[in-house]
This record gives C-alpha cells, sequence and structure tokens, in this order.
C-alpha cells in the first residue's frame, strides 16, 4: 500500500486504485492464474490460431510461402463458391438435413421425459433410461456399419420385414430420397434417450408445490403436463433451439460422409463434406477454396444464432445471454 | 391404497396409454442392439437368409473366431486403449485446472476468461487451419491424437458449475485460515469432493477418444498407428477385409456370408469397453449433467 503516491486528479487516483487491487489479487491467489494458464495456452494455441489461420481463405494459399507469406487474393475464393453449381445444393441439403433432424428429433425426447416422469414403476423406468441412452455411446462408425448392415438390400434386417410382410425390398442407401430419412431416424434412435435426461432434470426442477396446488385443485394428469409440466421445460426447450440453431450448417459431418456413397450424392453432399473433399481429400487440395467455404458456413451460423437468440429474447425471455 | 382410490378414469387412462408409449420406445430402442447381439451369435447362413428374429438362430461364434485372427483389430484395440488411456489424462488435469479457476470469485477477469472459452464452442477456425496448424506441429505422429482435443469446453463449464455449485465458500475459507494454498485446496479438498463430475468427464472423454475416427484419418498415415475406429471404417462401411483372414475356406459364397457375420461380431467387440464402463458411471452422469446444464 506503500505506493500510494500523491494523486494528480480523481481520475487518475481511481485508476492508480484499480491497478493496485489487481495487484493485490494477482498477489493473493496467484496460484489460480498459474493453473489457468495451461489451459489457456492451450485454447490460445488450437481454437484462436486457427482463427487466425482462415486468412488463407482470402489468399492463394502456397504451401512453401505458408499462411503468412502467400498471396492476397481478395474475395475471389468466396465468389467462385458462390457461382459454382454446387453452392446450391450444397447449401440446399445442408438446410434440409438440418431442418429435418430438429423437426423430427426435438420433440421426442421431451416426450419420452415426461413418460419417464410419469411412471410409477421405478424398477421399469430405471431399466428403460438405461437402455434407451446406450445407443448413444456407439461409435459413429459402428452406427453406420449397424446402418448398412440393417438396411442392405440382400440380407439387410429391416428389408427382410418389410418382405416378410409382404412387401418389396428397398435399396435404401442407393435411392438419394432416402438418404434424409436414413440420416435422421437412425441420429433419433440413438439420442432419442440421452436427450431426455435434461428435460428430465428440467421437470424434477419444476416445484412440487403448483403440483400439489393442482391437486388439490382436481386437475387431472394431462391439465397439470399442459399447464404445469411443460411451462416449466420450456426456458430449457428454448435453449437447445437456439444451440441447435446455432449448428443449423454443421449437420452430422463425420455420420454422414461415412454414409455417402455415389449413388446417394446427389441428396448428402453437404457444406462440410465438401470442404473435407475439396480441402483434404482432392488430388489438388485446395486449401484456400475449402477454407473460404467453411468461414462463410461459420460466419452465416453465427449470424443465425445471434439472430434466433434475438428472436427468442424477446418473445419468450429466455435466451442464451 | 388411498392414493390410487382418489385417481379419476381420465388419469388412469392416461397411466395406461403412458406405459404402453414408454414400452414402445423401449422395444424401439432395444430391438435393433438385441439384434445385432444375436446376428453375432448365429450361424451365417440364418443371418443372410433372414431367419434371425429375435434370439441367435445356429448358435456358432465363428464370427468371433475370425476376429482373433486379424491382425488389425489387435493393434487397433491396443492403439484405442493407449489413446484412451493418456488422452482422457491430459483431458481430466486441463480440464480441472480450467474449471477450478473460473468456479473461483477471486479469480479476476473470470468472466471475461469464460467469453474466451465459451466462444469457441460457436465460432471456429474450420477444418483446413486446423488441419495446417495439427500437421505442422506434430506430423502425422500420436500426439495428433492426444493434444489437440485435450479440452472440451462444454466438460469446463459442467465442472466448474460442479464446483461453484458444490464447494461451499465456507470450506476455502476455514481451508485458507489454516495456512492451505489453492494447490493444496484442490489436491485435498476439491478433488475428493468432486468425484461424481471427475467420473462423468472422465467417461465422456474416454467415450470420445474410444469412438474417434475423424483426426486418426486426417492425421495418421502409418497404419501401426490405427485406433479401432479406423480399421473399423475399412471392415464395416468400406467393405475391405483381408484376405489373409479366411484362409482355410475356399468357397467364395462361404467367404462372404462369413464377412457378414464378422461385422456383427466386430460392432459388438468394439463396443464391449464403453458397455462395461458405462453402468459404473450412468447413475453419477445423470447427476453430472443434471447439475451442469440447469444452473449453467
Amino acid at each position: 500500500m506503500n505506493q500510494h503516491i500523491v494523486p494528480f486528479s480523481q481520475g487518475s487516483k481511481k485508476k492508480q486504485l484499480y491497478l493496485n487491487k489487481i495487484f493485490m489479487s494477482f498477489k493473493s491467489s496467484w496460484q489460480l492464474y498459474v493453473m489457468f494458464l495451461l489451459p489457456l495456452m492451450y485454447i490460445l494455441i488450437f481454437k484462436y490460431y486457427p482463427m487466425l489461420g482462415t486468412q488463407i481463405a482470402f489468399k492463394d494459399y502456397k504451401l512453401s510461402k505458408g499462411i503468412w507469406g502467400s498471396e492476397w487474393v481478395g474475395l475471389d475464393h468466396f465468389l467462385r463458391f458462390f457461382k459454382s453449381y454446387q453452392f446450391n445444393r450444397v447449401v440446399f441439403n445442408t438446410l434440409r438435413l438440418s431442418l429435418y433432424a430438429i423437426i423430427a428429433g426435438f420433440p421426442l425426447p421431451i416426450i419420452l421425459a415426461i413418460s419417464l416422469n410419469y411412471t410409477r414403476k421405478k424398477t421399469y423406468k430405471k431399466l428403460v433410461q438405461m437402455v434407451t441412452y446406450m445407443p448413444h455411446f456407439i461409435s459413429v462408425v459402428v452406427m453406420v456399419g449397424i446402418i448398412l448392415q440393417f438396411l442392405n438390400p440382400r440380407y439387410g434386417m429391416v428389408n427382410a420385414l418389410i418382405v416378410a410382410l409382404g412387401g418389396q425390398g428397398i435399396d435404401f442407401m442407393g435411392k438419394p430420397g432416402l438418404f434424409g430419412s436414413v440420416y435422421v431416424w437412425s441420429g433419433v434412435w440413438q439420442n432419442l434417450g440421452y436427450g431426455s435426461i435434461i428435460y428430465l432434470a428440467a421437470l424434477a426442477g419444476v416445484s412440487p408445490e403448483l403440483h400439489e396446488a393442482a391437486i388439490m385443485d382436481g386437475a387431472s394428469l394431462i391439465k397439470r403436463i399442459r399447464h404445469i409440466d411443460i411451462p416449466g421445460i420450456m426456458p430449457t426447450a428454448i435453449i437447445l433451439l437456439i444451440m441447435r440453431m446455432g449448428h443449423i450448417l454443421d449437420v452430422g459431418f463425420q455420420k454422414i460422409l461415412l454414409l455417402q456413397n455415389p449413388m446417394n450424392l446427389r441428396t448428402s453432399e453437404t457444406i462440410a463434406t465438401y470442404v473435407y473433399k475439396v480441402g483434404l481429400q482432392a488430388g489438388r487440395p485446395d486449401f484456400g477454396y475449402a477454407t473460404a467455404i467453411g468461414l462463410s458456413k461459420s460466419v452465416i451460423s453465427l449470424v443465425i444464432l445471434i439472430l434466433v437468440n434475438r428472436f427468442a429474447k424477446r418473445y419468450s425471455e429466455t435466451s442464451l445471454w | 391404497m388411498l392414493v390410487k382410490s382418489k385417481e379419476s378414469k381420465g388419469d388412469r387412462i392416461f397411466r395406461i396409454v403412458n406405459f404402453i408409449l414408454l414400452t414402445l420406445f423401449f422395444l424401439a430402442v432395444l430391438y435393433p442392439i438385441l439384434y445385432v447381439v444375436s446376428a453375432s451369435f448365429s450361424s451365417a447362413e440364418a443371418v443372410i437368409s433372414g431367419k434371425v428374429f429375435l434370439w441367435p438362430v445356429g448358435f456358432t461364434l465363428k464370427g468371433y473366431q475370425t476376429i482373433l485372427q486379424h491382425h488389425g483389430v489387435w493393434t487397433g484395440y491396443a492403439n484405442s486403449i493407449f489413446y484412451a488411456g493418456v488422452g482422457t489424462s491430459i483431458n481430466v488435469v486441463f480440464t480441472i485446472l480450467a474449471a477450478y479457476p473460473l468456479s473461483r470469485k477471486s479469480f479476476r477477469f473470470r468472466n471475461f476468461f469464460m467469453f474466451v472459452l465459451t466462444f469457441t464452442m460457436i465460432f471456429s477456425g474450420g477444418l483446413i487451419p486446423t488441419y495446417l496448424l495439427v500437421t505442422k506441429l506434430f506430423h502425422h505422429t500420436r500426439w495428433a491424437l492426444l493434444i489437440p482435443g485435450a479440452l472440451s469446453v462444454y466438460n469446463v463449464i459442467i465442472t466448474r458449475t460442479f464446483f461453484q455449485n458444490s464447494i461451499p465458500e465456507e470450506i476455502l475459507e476455514s481451508a485458507q485460515l489454516d495456512g492451505c494454498n489453492d494447490f493444496q485446496f484442490v489436491w485435498r479438498i476439491v478433488l475428493p469432493l468432486s468425484k461424481s463430475i471427475i467420473a462423468v468427464i472422465t467417461l465422456f472423454y474416454v467415450v470420445g477418444h474410444w469412438n474417434e475416427y475423424f483426426s486418426a484419418m486426417l492425421y495418421l498415415k502409418d497404419t501401426k498407428l490405427y485406433p479401432l475406429q479406423l480399421v473399423l471404417r475399412q471392415i464395416l462401411v468400406e467393405n475391405q477385409t483381408d484376405e489373409s483372414m479366411f484362409t482355410d475356406i475356399e468357397n467364395m459364397i462361404e467367404k462372404q456370408n462369413l464377412q457378414e457375420l464378422l461385422k456383427y461380431a466386430l460392432m459388438i467387440v468394439s463396443s464391449i469397453p464403453v458397455l462395461i464402463i458405462y453402468p459404473f458411471v450412468q447413475k453419477h452422469f445423470v447427476k453430472g449433467v443434471m447439475v451442469g446444464s440447469l444452473k449453467g
């Protein structure tokens, strides 16, 4: 405290006090800063440095010249992408798959959670939870393996079932029109149970007094669900929806990449898989172009997230920030 | 049984409908799992001709025997255990080092650093710049699978929330009075009190490493370093099996049949480690997810 020199003015005194305060806090809890150093370095190197690397979207990237040395080309890569015949296709596919996944995948975990919540048999409830959470932990590769085995046109389980019921076998993976459904419903199967956990938590947080009061008033179970439980889990649902909207342009990239084949490419090529193909899989990788496509995607996602958040804030008083 | 007699007719119908609905969910998820297990123990002919419905038909361990002879599967298994073990240790240490300071009020700028972390959840440099960085730093070595994913911001957030909610300020104050510094406090008090959240994030990280195939595909060139998932991809998705696995079989059709059976057995064998840990941690992770997500 002996560094307190006579202040010249109010402003600098305030500043001095502020700096002093920071100094004191560094001194008293320097160990916290030391602990945080390693994670912070990790984040800066592996998360923020690549953000600087996106400058190659505006450059003619040459391996010999590196990220910083390559020459600027302005918006060339972006214009090339917007004008390419692939543009409409990949953007449309991405949006279609994403919206389909949200519409199909959003209500079911909520229904499952409510259903579990009103089951009296505790052991059955535990059993259902245990089994429905399990698929979440299956790897993408195995999941795609299961899908391909089940839908195999010659001896897949699903086709065997269709034939047994008197129908005709379907070559699911060869029909571009069915790609979306295969992708989305397998995802619903895999994540239904796990997705319900968060709603179960939200339901557990609903005040029991509300339910007691409703029971006193003679409300039926359905009425209690509609007027107490659903409004109770709404904030959680909205937050999750906002998050999903922010990721509307990155649908399950890894799964789609594995599910793709030349026959369904027309409906299965998305922005992310296209970036991968242009940038890393191609014989002559085009890093600048691929980065430009990836960057457009990230920027649009960010804008959507901000807009949806603002919209949610205005109409439901729930928002991310 | 007072409660029951109070129940109206409508409520009873609701309970019945609810029970049926729940059972439908249950069966819809359970059946495919059961089918894969049954098929892996059935004879190849039964699987291919669609005779397997619920239980194994023509019980055999042939699929599993074939896996035993496959080199790729074994090195893949060993590599995956290595990546999951070492990778998860790094992950857990990093996560605690980040989450503990962020949970403390005396850590100045913690809101700023929280923002620095969470911003990476909604915006990233993207595939190519990350690829360029990682290949430059690690040159297709094992490190490329261990370091670039050292921290998951989501896990930091749930861990931080757990610390905030379950380590009372009073404990910290009295520990500080006894001359305990922050390092000692984390080691002696925070960690022992946080077993459940540590179990949860450990499970998340282990499963993440075990299931990872994409970064392995990007960053590894040497097949000796391949994790199990990359080996699985060749067999399950790309339909490439090493011919040497079927040396004792002359018949083409029989070879193909066995290949299908092998796939079911592989699905089981590769998922076993995760399925073994899962029940032990299940009760913890429900709690962990609840704590982390609701008050976050």
